[in-house]
């Protein structure tokens, strides 16, 4: 065996499927000089990878994961390591159906082609050993595949080996990470200490322990996963394949069951959560299969035996099939069931590739080596990246309570705006106590209780005649209220509670140069100006969008949403120019939003600054006074009205709330949520959302927020820009409205949520010249035009204005209009609201 | 046919033996319990014994709480119903066990009959003690066989076989009767999924016995300090085989 | 020191390897006082005894020994302690001396504690024995008047007299009157089947070849099975082997299958757990041949090859081959 290495590039720590696949790429990248570590033996070092079920389903709702999962299935594919059997998931209840047809709109929009519905026949026919009286139908994605992990990995090593940039020591501990001025210097190993430049945390259930070494935070559980072994089928003893037939996802039970040669594995997600602390792992030596592999709490997976007996009687309920071999097997849960991918905020250098299953292991593993080798991925994992924690998100006792929330959902359908409800209320903003007072429905960004709408509003929404929703699930974690808190903000004002945006400030010397550098807009802008600007990769891709407002010549405070603020303060952070600092100010200030027609009069009541528009136009920020405190006030909005945004120190934000509220509340001020802010009021004003409409797969150009002209300056993305603008769009953002809400099927009045595909007549998917599929990136209702819109990326033949389309929504095909092509808003189109220039406009909306 | 098998929840351990500070017990934090492997083969001599005549099949153990597991594991084999003589976890001298036993064999024979037979591994997978179907045999006053490789009953007698150097020793025990087998004497099923579900409902009867003085006391247990090896490795993969044949050569077998 | 009875079992004239183990242990025991050695019917076996310890040998007369009968074989064994006022008595920790010694026990109502490795009579007595197959080792006190015991097979060396002091003072034998009754003869071996031709015995095998989980299969067996022809060695396996249905428990190694002690032992996709190297530890070698070189099996083994045993086990065949043909 060589000698352990006293320096490394790149040591990485773990040699899972992460681990492995992040040491090949790197090594693919053109990376040398890695050492890849774990304290277990090769192949299997004992870890999660080892006792995976190894098979790969192709079709999530999210976005992130299928492009990640498809990425993975095609390098598996490609050594030759995949194994395609095709894949059911079988709805016993009508319920699940749904989710089912709700899922032939996810596979539609991330282009899993041959993924359909089945029926109970079609499914008997698929898997002759399932009672296909029990159920109600099917989804088959023929592309469904088991893999073989443990091979993939070896190969993994094997080619970066060969490529001389590969060092690996297995049996090899580590005891400790030293770091030098909040960078990553050097790995501790029971073989000695090897200096290194980046070390990568592929550790998968014990990451979080490694990354205490270093002081940094990788927040995920270890949770138990029950699967069992029976065997042998009498069935598969005449199987010619080691696997013949489909994977079975019994949804409603939340197991499944599949061939493993002659026996068929049940795994289930059905049992209580069972967490565990990675410090409870034993050693390989202490275990007694694998250190992952905890003994089987038959106890836990007896009551869901019946369910699988139900399904499967003909093999299960055969005598001769014992169990032979079943596990407590570990997984990672994060706090919100994302990965856990990037740089640590905490310690420049040190990389985190976790909570990553083997769907995702080789396209997450190539995601992070691009983004060590270039800066970024090429699959945008925004929603995976780790820098996007507040601080509590990093506790080992939230992250158990929402993993312990989170896992019997691992099969469950979940509403795209379903709400944890552990540990909460976490962070309560000065407002909170008025907020609970006067009934608010509080949804939760980024630990921060927000109030969604009031109930104490409900009477508005008789005075407005806002309908309810028929179907349960479109009017699930939404309420008629929000439509009529926007009609009233429209035709008074309304006052919003904003305390959960992240606030930070660059100051210094470098102040500029440094925020030049990440906005794509001129940030050299006088003194009192707010820009809105958007926030780019290299490659061109959106980061972000936020406000920066300059506050003095050196100083500048960033404004962007709550929870993708961390992830934004990293990347400010990682580009200070010499002589500038960050300063978090999130808990510094509170923010109140004051907007609608009578809003100037509402702000004028109590202050002696003249708020008119020739003294304080829109796009501009200074100190106000208001009673007896001094305000921040920033003319800008998000709801496309007359207001500000007021900025006062978090324990006198209920103070200057009270005072508006006083002075309001005759002039018809409505309290609001942020289901206006959120959604209703951007809407109508085609106002773009980072995470929606904005994310790394589309451009400015195409999103149609490129300004007149490039700065001169140079910023991050710059040259892409320039490359994008040089070239006709192959998609542009448009705003459609829904023509008939009645479903085909039953009549009833439906209501899209957003990331539905756009179709054509015949529901063919509509693509685009890059291969994108067009879908609705956000929906929600319009209430001023009384319409429901939804936004979608069209290619250009389709991107024309009065043109008929489809949105497919539960399988089903409801007509559209293109409204609107472009960022032209369906509401107000010229905002004349936003710069209204004499006080109150009193038009009452249509 | 009325059979009664003695089983033990032992700690599965598998590479390395660990133990709880005080030096009394196995470290069981990381691992899993079993029916012993000589007391599973009993359970499945017991249970083809009634699938073949009919009649009873009851399990007992002596052991803590968690006992239940390995008794409901039994039952998912086929036994019929279970008897749970509930320890707080201390261990038991085979004398004392030996009387917990008894005293749960005579009440449930006076209840419903006296077992043909009781079957019992040769000894727990744990302690070793190679006794309690001997003492149980003697205080019952019933034939009692051990380290049974073959077992078949005909007319009231059992025919017992043991394996010794050239063949089998047969023994010819007249029912009622105490026997002890071997790992061997039969395969044992996987519990299958209805056996694991009718389990859920057979009947397991309780009772906490009083623990009486132990005779042999254990004191404490240690991990023998074996000097581990340092293999030589001869190679890696088939290139290592003509290293191979020259160490079976150095070793006189070839 | 007062009197100690052992019993020694034998076959075909001579005594049994672990009986003169218990020779030797109960020799120390009595510190010089008398050592009782109990044999049965082989009378054959009696006279050597006294090189091992023996003052006085016991040779119980009675047709039921000819073969096996344990209560009566206790009986005797009980008898003679108590005619000679035993404080303390021994037998081999074999299956049959177990057995028989577990019943005398049972008989007098006294503790018995099998499996010993050491040893120290008192007040209590205290005694250090085996569990799990020898991988763990407990120490206990034995609160009785007459200690009864088995020694662990192999746990201590047997040793002869002469080899430790003067030539040994020739053991007196003497007939012991069986006095046993019809209950004493209910169990005893009726018939004895003898074993199918053929075949090694693992037991006594000098190279024993053996494979594990690694194996994958009963057909996997086949490298495993010509391996072993071409050292003329006995196939063993582990116990996943078994319970997977892969071969039969008879060449099972381990703690509850047969315990070996080959001159080398050849343990292919075996890892090793407890509960095999019980059943492996009296091999004078062990070559171990699996993927993981970190198995717990690489810290019993002498030799390792690490890789995979389908591809490695015919390649060992064909340099054997080749060795011979050259």
């Amino acid at each position: 065996m060589a000698t352990f290495p006293s320096r490394a590039k790149v040591v990485i720590i773990g040699a899972g499927i992460v681990g492995n696949s992040v040491a090949y790429h790197l090594a693919n990248l053109g990376w040398r000089d890695l050492l890849l570590i774990d304290k277990g033996p090769l192949p299997n070092p004992g870890g999660s990878t080892g006792h995976a079920s190894n098979f790969i389903y192709l079709v999530d709702h999210n976005k992130e994961m299928t492009a990640l999962t498809v990425e993975s299935a095609n390098q598996y594919k490609a050594w030759d390591v995949y194994t395609t059997c095709g894949g059911l998931e079988v709805a016993r209840t009508e319920t699940r159906m749904n989710e089912l047809r709700r899922r032939m709109d996810s596979a539609k929009n991330w282009a899993i082609d041959d993924a359909r519905l089945v029926t109970p026949a079609e499914i008997a026919g698929l898997v002759p050993y399932v009672d296909a009286s029990i159920l109600v139908g099917g989804f088959y994605t023929p592309g469904v595949g088991v893999v073989d992990s443990l091979r993939f990995g070896t190969l993994c090593r094997e080619k970066a080996e060969a490529m001389g940039a590969l060092t690996v020591f297995a049996n090899t501990e580590v005891l400790g990470i030293g770091v030098e001025d909040e960078r990553v210097a050097n790995v501790r190993t029971s073989r000695g200490t090897v200096e290194a430049e980046y070390v990568v945390i592929a550790c998968g259930v014990w990451s979080p322990k490694v990354a205490e070494m270093a002081g940094s935070h990788i927040p995920l559980t270890p949770t138990v996963h029950q699967m069992a072994d029976y065997g042998p089928v009498p069935l598969f003893e005449r199987s010619s394949k080691a696997i013949e037939y489909p994977i079975v996802r019994d949804m409603d039970v939340l197991m499944y069951e599949r061939q493993d040669g002659v026996g068929i594995e049940v795994g289930s997600y059905a049992h209580r959560s069972i967490l565990h602390d990675p410090e409870d792992i034993p050693s390989n030596e202490a275990a007694a299969l694998s250190p992952t592999e905890f003994p089987f709490t038959q106890a836990d997976f007896d009551p869901q035996l019946e369910d699988a007996l139900e399904l499967m009687p003909s093999i299960l309920g055969d005598e001769r099939v014992g169990q032979k071999y079943a596990i407590n097997g570990l997984i990672a849960l994060t706090p919100d069931g994302m990965p856990l991918l990037g740089e640590t905020p905490e310690v420049r250098g040190l990389w985190s590739a976790a909570a990553v299953w083997v769907k995702e292991g080789p396209a997450a593993g190539k995601c992070v080596a691009e983004w060590m080798v270039h800066g970024e991925p090429s699959i945008d994992v925004g929603q995976s990246d780790i820098s996007r924690f507040h601080g509590h998100q990093k506790t080992r006792q939230h992250t158990k309570r929402r993993a312990f929330e989170a896992f019997p959902k691992t099969y469950g359908i979940v509403h795209p705006a379903e709400q944890y409800l552990s540990d909460r209320p976490l962070r309560k903003s000065p407002m909170y106590d008025w907020q609970v007072a006067h009934e608010a429905e509080f949804f939760e960004v980024a630990g921060w209780e927000r109030p969604q709408w009031y109930r104490s509003n409900a009477a508005l929404v008789a005075k407005y005649g806002v309908q309810a929703r028929p179907n349960e699930w479109d009017a699930r974690w939404w309420s008629p209220i929000i439509n009529a808190e926007h009609l009233a903000m429209r035709e008074a004002a309304g006052i919003f509670d904003l305390s959960a945006f992240a606030l930070f400030d660059i100051v210094g010397p470098g102040a500029l140069e440094s925020v030049q550098k990440v906005a794509l807009r001129q940030m050299d802008v006088a003194v009192g100006k707010v820009v809105y600007t958007p926030v780019l990769s290299e490659a061109g891709g959106f980061k972000s969008d936020l406000t920066i407002m300059r506050l003095g010549r050196d100083h500048f405070r960033v404004v962007t949403g709550g929870a993708h603020g961390m992830a934004d303060l990293k990347w400010f952070r990682d580009n200070l120019a010499p002589g500038a600092s960050l300063v978090d100010q999130t808990i510094a200030y509170t923010t109140i939003g004051l907007w609608g027609p009578r809003a100037r009069d509402i702000a004028q009541a109590i202050t002696r600054a003249d708020m008119s528009n020739e003294a304080f136009p829109f796009g501009t920020c200074r100190i106000v006074e208001m009673g007896s405190q001094l305000v921040l006030a920033s003319r800008i909005s998000y709801v496309g009205d007359l207001g500000w945004e007021l900025y006062v120190p978090m324990e006198q934000g209920q103070r200057l709330w009270d005072e508006l509220w006083a002075a309001g509340e005759p002039m018809g001020l409505t309290a609001c949520g942020i289901g206006v802010y959120g959604t209703t009021g951007r809407l109508e004003k085609g106002y773009r959302a980072y995470g929606m409409e904005l994310d790394g797969d589309y451009t400015i150009v195409e999103a149609g927020m490129a300004p007149a002209r490039i700065k001169a300056q140079d910023f991050v993305g710059r040259e892409a820009v320039l490359r994008q603008l040089a070239e006709p769009p192959v998609a542009l953002l448009c705003t459609l409205t829904v023509d008939d809400h009645a479903s085909p099927r039953t009549g009833e009045r439906r209501y899209m949520l957003g990331r539905q595909p756009i179709t054509t007549a015949a529901g063919a998917p509509i693509t685009d010249a890059k291969g994108r599929r067009s879908y609705a990136t956000s929906a929600g209702a319009s209430p001023s035009t009384g319409k429901h819109v939804l936004f979608a990326y069209l290619p250009p033949d389709h991107a024309v204005e009065g043109s008929h389309l489809f949105v497919q929504y539960f399988d089903e095909l409801y007509p559209v209009t293109v409204a609107v092509v472009g960022a032209r808003p369906l509401f107000d189109p010229d905002n004349l609201r936003v710069r209204a220039a004499s006080p109150a406009q009193g038009a009452v909306p249509a | 046919m009325k059979v009664l098998v003695g089983i033990k929840s032992v700690p599965a351990v598998a590479g390395r033996i660990a133990l709880t500070p005080d030096g009394r017990a196995i470290d069981t934090k990381h691992l899993g319990f079993a029916i012993g492997p000589h007391e599973e083969c009993a359970v499945e001599q017991a249970v083809r014994l009634i699938e073949a005549d009919g009649g009873e099949a009851v399990v007992v153990t002596l052991g803590p709480a968690s006992a239940l597991e390995q008794l409901r594991d039994a039952l998912a084999l086929g036994m019929t119903r279970a008897i749970h003589l509930v320890t707080d976890g201390q261990e038991w001298d085979p004398e004392s066990t030996t009387e917990a036993l008894l005293a749960a064999i005579e009440a449930d024979e006076a209840e419903s009959g006296a077992f043909d037979l009781i079957l019992l591994g040769n000894e727990a997978g744990d302690s070793a003690d190679y006794q309690v179907a001997v003492r149980l045999g003697r205080a019952l006053g019933r034939p009692t066989i051990t380290a049974l490789k073959g077992l078949s009953i005909a007319g009231g007698v059992a025919r017992c076989e043991q394996e010794v150097e050239g063949g089998r020793d047969v023994y010819e025990l007249t029912l009622p009767a105490v026997a002890a087998v071997l790992e061997g004497i039969n395969l044992p099923r996987f519990p299958s999924v209805p056996g694991r579900l009718r389990a859920k409902t057979k009947p397991v009867a309780t009772s906490e016995p009083a623990r009486p003085a132990q005779r042999l006391e254990m004191l404490r247990l240690v991990v023998p300090q074996g000097a581990a090896k340092q293999a030589q490795v001869l190679g890696h993969g088939p290139e290592a085989a003509p290293a191979v044949v020259g160490v079976l050569r150095s070793l006189g077998v070839l | 020191m007062p009197p100690v009875v052992v019993l020694v079992t034998t076959a075909s004239g001579a005594a049994d390897e672990v009986s003169l183990q218990a020779l030797t242990l109960g020799r120390r025991i009595a510190a010089g006082g008398p050592v009782h050695a109990l044999v049965l019917a082989d009378e054959a076996a009696a006279a050597g005894l006294g090189d091992w310890g023996a003052t006085e040998v016991h040779v119980a007369r009675h047709a039921a020994f000819t073969r096996a009968a344990p209560d009566a074989a206790a009986r005797v064994l009980g008898d003679l302690a108590d005619q000679v006022g035993a404080a303390a008595v021994l037998g081999p920790g074999t299956e049959a001396g177990n057995t028989i010694l577990a019943r005398v026990a049972a008989r007098a109502g006294l503790p018995f504690a099998a499996n010993c490795t050491a040893l120290t009579l008192g007040a209590p007595t205290t005694l250090t024995r085996s569990r799990w197959g020898g991988s763990l080792l407990e120490e206990a006190a034995l609160h009785a008047d007459r200690a009864i015991v088995t020694t662990a097979p192999h746990a201590i060396a047997a040793e002869p007299v002469s080899g430790v002091a003067a030539p040994a003072p020739a053991a007196t034998v003497t007939p012991f009157d069986a006095r046993l009754d019809e209950a004493d003869l209910a169990v005893r071996v009726v018939d004895r089947v003898p074993a199918a031709a053929g075949g090694l015995s693992l037991a006594e095998a000098k190279v024993v070849v053996s494979g594990g989980r690694g194996v994958g299969s009963a057909e996997g067996f086949r490298p495993v099975e010509e391996l072993a022809g071409l050292l003329g060695a006995a196939v063993g396996c582990s116990r996943a082997v078994t319970i997977s249905g892969w071969r039969s428990h008879t060449d099972q190694v381990g703690q509850t299958g047969t315990k070996i002690a080959p001159n080398l032992y050849i343990a292919a996709g075996i890892s090793g757990a407890t509960q095999h190297l019980a059943g492996a530890r009296g091999a004078k070698k062990i070559l171990a041949i699996n993927k993981d070189a970190e198995a717990p099996i690489m810290a019993a083994a002498d030799y390792a090859v690490i890789g995979d045993l389908h591809a490695i086990l015919p390649a060992i065949s064909a340099e054997i081959r080749r060795a011979r043909g050259a």
